[in-house]
């Protein structure tokens, strides 16, 4: 039986067995890439997704958890925040392989949403599970702190 | 073909032969540094003649450049389409970066004669070549402008992608320019700037070409590459290394729902499905007989005593100057000091992953593995199609750091045995890549130091026990010594009469591989760790220590004996002035001697690799309930010519999170053969709270640019324990400094 919530600010319904994570039901069956594998354990934050705007793991959430809700993934994204923290991101040159990177964007977002200026201990509780193999974590700091100061709105 | 003065280090297999270069003609963009065109055969000068080698100038006024390098996170992309558009006068906006076809011909490594990434050459290979590209297109657009307009050449300029005729006020972008320009003949020779005009090349902040894909979310790695019909493998690999599959049993695992196919390869047994979750539970449902006979089956307490063994007996000799052991003998007072370094897990990102198409006539793979050559020899061998039957499409790598050569073989074997019915992707679980890497090597090093009665260093023995990565290929592995165990230790660059660097190579069955900055991420810890010993030992500061041993050129000393294959030697030692002048550099930025709190200290450690010079200041916080803090590293770099200072930076702070989360806890252990990790929890790696603040400063060089990947990584190591030492007096001799997660 197919599991149907709203994904992207879109209805969809999707043929997956209802345990599945739903990580592999954004992946495989809405064929939205941007939200990585990279545990499958909840350890590196890399499948970061919001869930009625609450950052989840989306490698350990079965899909059943998000039927009826809402689904957001780094495709849909949208608003001053997203805006302000995909061009900090840009303009301050923080990716390098970049795999990490859609998850480290969506647990910034949700702290941006949350602490409008989060200090460097916020900013370590919030990004704490979200590991980046090629420590850009430098950036990612600085980043976050220019995308509370540059946000309209 | 060895390029003089460098330090040539062998691509995962394509090693460099010498006479094995083909050069099949002269094209555009394609430079052959003039000793390679004496070779070329008579008359193949033009039947190449490819005028989209290295770029493509399209109507619509964008500039493809076309990157020969994988690109892995380390910014080659946005190096080189630097180093091209600085000569070819283009604006950065109309910049775009493609990934070149399988072609080595065209697109080799010219250090390492193969199409493949890695070494840290990437820039320093291509700066010639790339900028020759730019230079040549620059003409020939001039040309079609003189043409059309029926002026002189001499009175057109180019800026920022347009051309001008200043004195008719006529004006004409590349797009408008391109088609007439692609008619025209390539010009022989062409001029290159002058460094002092160069207005990309060491801008201070170009925005990454895959900067915004990798914020957007569109960027495509290869593992989230489909086609229509695909189909995804996950492999049962065996629970111990050198185990082969006995049998098999697919029964149960074939009556899961989505399950395609069940196929035996090289590497244990396929599970194929229509989905990922699918595959999994039908390769949880897979029942393998493994055959153990053959497999290492020993854990790291029994490799390490044979280890602690051969660190008592002589090994084959990797460096001889003077007479050590006359010295040590003769010396007032001798130290020792032993380390043990644990093996390393590279765990990327994006784990291995790769998509293939088969069919009768071609193999099509969608892969980040750097070793492009390697990729196409091995499904050429697989598939029994002919090399050029094979196209590779390069996608973004998840992260290498030595770890992405060329695992793409796997699927292909896969395609294989399923048949030509549907596209495949395959890629390794995080247990998998956790228990199944190539690591990088476990060592054990013992250093014993002579001084004099006035406090002098006199003597240096060290002697290295570990695997060598390199296997036994005999380009490589010269009077027994694999030139990447030694790196960093037979070439010290200290002044010091009598050096004797040895080396074991045991061979237990772990597979092994590079892993980012090879064998300066031991030896340099214990180089540098130990030298600090000996300051303090002699009573000296350890900053005015190293630079008092930095005073003569290590090139100019007489060496008994340095095990090295001859192209590599000239390059194998620092420019010591440039050595002098990092740690000089960064311990003036640090404010080295500045008086520091109680619980705090802060440490130095210098290092030359890959041809580039990097100091590194460390300071930490050990509070009494002792949990370590790095506040800060303060870095001097000299790699060269700075193409992207702002990539530049990236790498030093990126090498320093990369380096200090393995001194802080990286360690694969085995347990009667099996890899006792399995996921970040029990192999931690570093996270945002225990990132230092990090501050570089890049010298200004007019060298031709050297390596920046990967010498970032080994000072790090070094700095911070000789920081700990400053601030409690305790000497870190093994790592992971918290083992356990």
């Amino acid at each position: 039986m197919p599991v149907t919530f709203v994904l992207n600010h879109r209805k969809v319904s999707l043929d997956v067995a209802p345990d599945d994570p739903l990580l592999w039901a954004i992946r495989e069956a809405a064929g939205l890439t941007g939200t990585k594998y990279g545990c499958g354990a909840a350890l590196c934050g890399a499948c970061t997704v919001h869930l009625d705007e609450k950052p989840i793991r989306s490698c350990v959430t079965p899909v059943h958890a998000a039927a009826g809700r809402s689904v957001t993934t780094i495709e849909g994204v949208s608003g001053p925040t997203a805006s302000a923290v995909e061009s900090a991101w840009e303009s301050m040159n923080v990716v390098q392989c970049g795999y990490c990177q859609s998850g480290q964007i969506m647990s910034a977002i949700a702290l941006l949403e949350q602490k409008p200026f989060p200090n460097d201990d916020d900013i370590d509780t919030a990004m704490n599970g979200n590991i980046c193999r090629c420590a850009t974590y430098v950036r990612i700091r600085a980043a976050i702190h220019e995308a509370a100061r540059t946000r309209k709105g | 073909m060895p390029i003089d003065g460098e330090v040539i280090l062998p691509s995962r297999r394509q090693f460099l032969k010498a006479g094995s270069t083909v050069v099949t003609g002269l094209v555009l963009g394609f430079y052959l540094p003039d000793r390679l065109l004496a070779e070329a055969p008579a008359g193949s000068g033009q039947d190449r003649f490819a005028p989209n080698a290295f770029l493509r100038v399209a109507p619509d006024n964008t500039v493809a450049i076309v990157s020969k390098h994988v690109e892995g996170g380390q910014g080659i992309y946005t190096g080189l389409a630097t180093i091209l558009a600085e000569e070819l006068d283009a604006d950065w906006s109309q910049i775009r970066v493609e990934p070149a076809p399988a072609d080595r011909g065209l697109y080799k490594n010219l250090q390492f004669g193969s199409q493949s990434t890695g070494g840290s050459n990437s820039i320093p290979n291509s700066y010639d070549q790339y900028r020759r590209a730019g230079a040549t297109a620059r003409a020939m657009l001039v040309a079609a402008a003189a043409g059309t307009w029926g002026v002189p050449s001499g009175e057109i300029t180019v800026d920022e992608g347009i051309v001008r005729h200043p004195p008719s006020r006529r004006k004409a972008t590349f797009g408008e320019l391109a088609i007439s320009a692609a008619i025209l003949p390539v010009p022989p020779q062409v001029a290159l700037k002058d460094p002092k005009d160069f207005k990309l090349i060491g801008a201070q902040h170009l925005r990454r070409i895959d900067g915004k894909s990798k914020s957007n979310g569109t960027a495509v790695f290869a593992i989230d590459f489909s086609l229509p019909g695909m189909v995804t493998a996950l492999v049962a690999r065996p629970p111990l290394f050198g185990a082969t599959v006995k049998s098999f049993d697919a029964t149960a695992a074939r009556a899961v729902p989505g399950v395609v196919d069940v196929v035996q390869i090289s590497t244990g047994v396929a599970v194929v499905a229509k989905s990922f979750p699918a595959a999994q539970r039908g390769r949880n449902a897979l029942h393998v007989e493994w055959d153990e006979s053959k497999a290492e089956k020993r854990g790291t307490p029994e490799i390490l005593n044979e280890y602690r063994a051969l660190l008592e007996t002589p090994g084959a000799i990797a460096r001889q100057d003077g007479d050590c052991a006359r010295a040590l003998a003769g010396a007032a007072r001798t130290l020792t000091a032993t380390f043990e370094f644990p093996y390393l897990a590279h765990a990327p990102m994006e784990p291995l992953s790769g998509v293939v198409r088969l069919s009768a006539e071609q193999c099509d793979i969608w892969t980040g593995d750097w070793d492009v050559s390697g990729v196409q020899d091995d499904a050429a061998r697989i598939t029994g199609l002919k090399s050029e039957q094979i196209n590779i499409h390069s996608l973004f790598g998840g992260g290498s750091f030595g770890r992405r050569g060329s695992g793409a073989s796997e699927v292909v074997e896969v395609a294989k045995a399923i048949g030509d019915h549907a596209p495949v992707k395959l890629f390794w679980t995080r247990e998998e890549d956790m228990r199944g890497d190539s690591y990088r090597p476990m060592y054990l090093h013992k250093l014993t130091a002579g001084l004099d009665e006035r406090g002098n260093l006199i003597a240096w023995q060290h002697r290295i026990v570990g695997q060598s990565v390199l296997g036994d290929d005999p380009h490589w592995i010269v009077n027994g010594v694999d030139i990447t165990s030694v790196a960093g230790a037979s070439n010290i660059p200290y002044d010091i009469p009598n050096i004797l660097v040895d080396l074991h190579t045991p061979v237990p069955g772990v597979p092994v591989d590079q892993w980012r900055s090879v064998g300066d991420s031991h030896t340099a810890f214990a180089v540098e760790t130990f030298l600090d010993d000996i300051a303090h030992a002699a009573g000296r500061d350890p900053y005015q220590f190293r630079y008092a041993l930095l005073a003569k050129d290590p090139r100019a000393k007489k060496i008994l004996e340095l095990a090295a294959p001859a192209p590599m030697r000239s390059g194998l030692f620092a420019k010591f002035p440039r050595d002098r002048q990092v740690l000089q550099l960064a311990a003036e930025k640090a404010g080295w001697g500045t008086p520091m709190a109680a619980g705090k200290g802060r440490g130095i450690a210098v290092h030359y690799s890959f041809h580039s010079s990097l100091a590194y200041v460390a300071e930490v916080t050990v509070p009494s309930d002792g949990k370590l803090k790095v506040d800060r590293v303060v870095c001097a770099v000299d790699c060269g010519v700075a193409i992207n200072p702002d990539v530049i930076r990236a790498q030093v702070e990126g090498g320093i999170g990369f380096g200090l989360g393995a001194i802080l806890y990286g360690a694969i252990t085995l347990k009667n053969g099996q890899v006792e990790q399995s996921n970040f929890n029990d192999y931690r790696v570093l996270r945002m709270n225990e990132m230092p603040k990090v501050e570089v400063h890049i010298v200004e060089s007019a060298e031709p640019p050297s390596g920046i990947g990967e010498p970032v990584v080994p000072p790090i190591g070094p700095a911070v324990s000789n920081a700990i030492f400053a601030a409690t007096g305790k000497r870190v001799r093994s790592l992971p400094l918290n083992s356990g997660a």
